[in-house]
């Protein structure tokens, strides 16, 4: 066929497309439809319970408090010189984001069957409204954090924030790109093996005992640590923490390499999500 | 002959049929291995068709070639699993196809279901915005269109209201005016006509009627009932097992469809056997033949509107401890919709007393008087149902268009027709007894 040809059609169905296409155009021509998603999550998520919007602060304050009492009195962990009630709800409210949007995109195409198999839009605008979702959820919590914050530093606590506390967009934007990228990769393969969604729990809760959220990094023994690094959220915590609180004992070059693997785990998830959304009607 | 809008090129679509399980796995990496390697998939049907290695595979559209005009309105027909969905939903890029091509010009929009994304939580409102944007508007178009879709739907009282609080009716109507507001210039349309009270339905079909005809817009139209697919669409194509068999007239193609199905109907013959381990039903009842006769008590399958027959069931009783009762429906091909339902007289004392049937091999007939069906095909859905619950809530058998026969008229004059001619349409075909007289002459004088 001549490309004088296709010039003419606006839409061209083929079996495959490339590895890499997202069309950015397409995606924004959808943007109030992924603000719509934004909304209804948000407005949903509390529609007939008696506390409402409270549970949003509820959960991380349980986990802290849980966490304070096991880790903080009974195991007396050290953390850093920060009062264990404030270290342990940074780690809370940082890692509370990353598993919301890592746990809801891997079902993407499970708990959306039902739309994608009667309506066309770019898939991918769930996980980005899932990611924008979670933002709202993460601003909540995130000011009880800074609540705590100022209380224990008017009671005169050793907390030292820095002027990176401006990172924090960005810190928010690493967090999304390393867990919808990794939610699309693990929700190509739920679409097929629901084996995995099973799984997805207690990975979740691995993955956080593998991240510094109950113990500082520079507790982790010399050689674990590299093992301990490997895990692009280890920079993430490190750095909230080192911004709000003054303590964390993460190099700029792990940072940088924290960043590498999440873009890369971002392209991959774009790739395999890609392939996965043209059939996976056809297996579920 | 206007501009092509729609060109579908040696299009394919194969499924696999079964369980994703284990052996998934191990099959996909084979077809990945293979095709990485540039090889032909082992497990796929294209390219070596029947050499019986891809068993549970199968192609639901096989090598469709089509083109729609702009403005057209085109209607797709075809028995149930003759790839008409598939079609529409390739169409509508929810599933890619595995070979071959579409090419579009301008902007699709498919309704293939009413009130899909529909969010309970939500109001009337908020799920018409929501609703439109995932059939892609955006805001603005929306707004524009929010009094228009909601005087459509009747719901303005109710427009700030949850719609789980809605009626179900209410619900449907939402949906379809939030997709008849869409202004695609293709619209993509699977047999969602058929919701609603009968009056919604006829503002359906004429708002369909507007969209393509008053506003110029390319229609692809499925449908199992023949007379929307004749008062909307002027040309169709009739698919059978994934291929295209008829195109044109819409007409003709119903006419081809028609006699195409009044084979299908008759393909037992007039007869179906089971033995008791693949008979339909269950412990407590088994269907173990089906029979339709003549009034000689001959297997036929093809009846005269003049002659009176009968239908034959023969069923198991397993279990004695169960009131049985019987339900048939006589479907017309034509529309898919229910003719006319009996229930055996089993039932005929005070309800939910009847002694159980012992258990042991029963026969009962049906018979059907001369003079009550239309010509047509005809299938036949059978229940068995437990008083006293209602039948729905209590099937034993349920089989659907379990035998077929084709009512045919030879303009025989005792007919409810008489000597006239011309066709009757589908109708029911009873004598009623009519009088007529002369009360009042005018003499020629003025």
């Amino acid at each position: 066929m001549d490309s004088k040809d296709t010039d003419k059609w606006d839409l061209y169905i083929k079996p495959k497309r490339g590895w890499f296409n997202i069309e950015i155009g397409e995606i924004f021509r959808y943007k109030d439809l992924i603000l719509l998603f934004v909304k209804r999550d948000f407005v949903t998520f509390y529609k007939q319970t008696i506390l409402g919007p409270l549970w949003y602060i509820i959960q991380p304050l349980f986990n802290t408090l849980v966490f304070t009492f096991i880790f903080g009195k009974v195991a007396k962990i050290p953390t850093d010189g920060v009062p264990p009630f404030l270290f342990y709800l940074s780690g809370t409210v940082v890692w509370s984001y990353f598993s919301h949007c890592l746990n809801e995109t891997s079902n993407t195409f499970t708990t959306n069957a039902e739309v994608f198999g009667k309506v066309y839009f770019p898939r991918i605008a769930v996980p980005i409204s899932v990611a924008m979702t979670a933002v709202f959820q993460f601003l909540i919590q995130f000011s009880i954090f800074l609540g705590f914050l100022f209380y224990f530093w008017y009671k005169g606590s050793d907390i030292n924030p820095t002027i990176f506390i401006i990172t924090l967009p960005l810190i928010v934007f690493h967090m999304a790109i390393l867990s919808i990228g990794f939610g699309m990769m693990i929700s190509a393969l739920t679409a097929k093996y629901r084996d995995l969604t099973f799984a997805m729990g207690f990975m979740i809760q691995l993955w956080m005992y593998l991240t510094p959220i109950v113990y500082p990094l520079s507790q982790v023994p010399e050689k674990y640590r590299l093992f301990i690094l490997i895990n692009p959220m280890t920079a993430v915590v490190e750095s909230f923490r080192g911004a709000f609180l003054g303590v964390n004992s993460i190099t700029p070059q792990e940072l940088l390499f924290s960043i590498f693997l999440s873009i890369i785990f971002f392209i991959g998830g774009i790739v395999i999500f890609n392939r996965v959304e043209r059939t996976f009607m056809d297996t579920v | 002959m206007s501009t092509t809008v729609i060109k579908i090129e040696n299009l394919y679509k194969e499924y696999r049929l079964g369980v994703i399980g284990r052996g998934t796995l191990y099959r996909d990496l084979q077809s990945w291995w293979a095709t990485a390697r540039g090889k032909e998939d082992p497990n796929s049907l294209i390219g070596h068709t029947g050499n019986g290695k891809a068993r549970d595979h199968i192609l639901a559209l096989n090598d469709i070639n089509l083109e729609i005009g702009n403005g057209e309105v085109l209607g797709i027909i075809g028995a149930n699993g003759a790839g008409k969905s598939t079609l529409l939903k390739i169409l509508s890029r929810v599933t890619a196809p595995t070979k071959g091509s579409i090419k579009v010009k301008g902007r699709v929009a498919s309704l293939l279901e009413v009130g899909t994304g529909f969010h309970t939580e939500l109001t009337g409102r908020e799920n018409i915005y929501l609703n439109g944007a995932i059939n892609g508007m955006n805001k603005k178009e929306v707004s524009r269109k929010l009094d228009e879709i909601v005087d459509f739907a009747g719901v303005e009282q109710f427009v700030d209201t949850p719609v789980k609080r809605y009626s179900s009716g209410m619900y449907v109507r939402l949906g379809f005016a939030v997709a008849a507001y869409l202004d695609p210039d293709i619209l993509v349309v699977d047999e969602v006509l058929a919701v609603g009270d009968a009056s919604f339905r006829k503002k359906a079909v004429n708002k369909m009627k507007d969209v393509s005809k008053g506003e110029g817009r390319t229609v692809l139209f499925v449908s199992h009932n023949m007379e929307s697919i004749k008062s909307l669409c002027t040309r169709s194509v009739l698919l059978s097992k994934g291929k295209i068999v008829n195109q044109g007239d819409t007409i003709d193609v119903i006419n081809a469809y028609l006699s195409r199905a009044s084979e299908d109907v008759r393909m037992h013959g007039g007869e179906r056997i089971w033995n008791i381990d693949n008979a339909p039903g269950n412990k407590v009842v088994r269907l173990m033949a089906i029979r339709t006769k003549n009034k000689k008590g001959k297997i036929c399958s093809e009846f005269d509107v003049c002659e009176p027959f009968y239908i034959e069931f023969e069923h198991m009783v397993l279990s004695g401890n169960s009131q049985l009762s019987i339900v048939i429906e006589f479907i017309s091909q034509l529309n898919n919709q229910v003719l006319l339902l009996s229930l055996d007289n089993y039932v005929s004392g005070p309800w939910g007393s009847q002694k159980p049937r012992d258990k042991g091999l029963y026969k009962s007939k049906c018979f059907v008087p001369a003079n009550l069906l239309g010509e047509g095909n005809i299938f036949i859905n059978f229940r068995i149902f437990t008083p006293p619950c209602p039948a729905n809530q209590s099937e034993q058998i349920k089989e659907m268009g379990v035998i077929g026969f084709t009512v045919i008229d030879n303009h025989n004059l005792e007919g409810a027709r008489g000597s006239y001619p011309y066709d009757l349409g589908y109708v029911m075909r009873p004598k009623l007894q009519w009088v007529t007289e002369s009360i009042q002459p005018i003499d020629n004088k003025f």
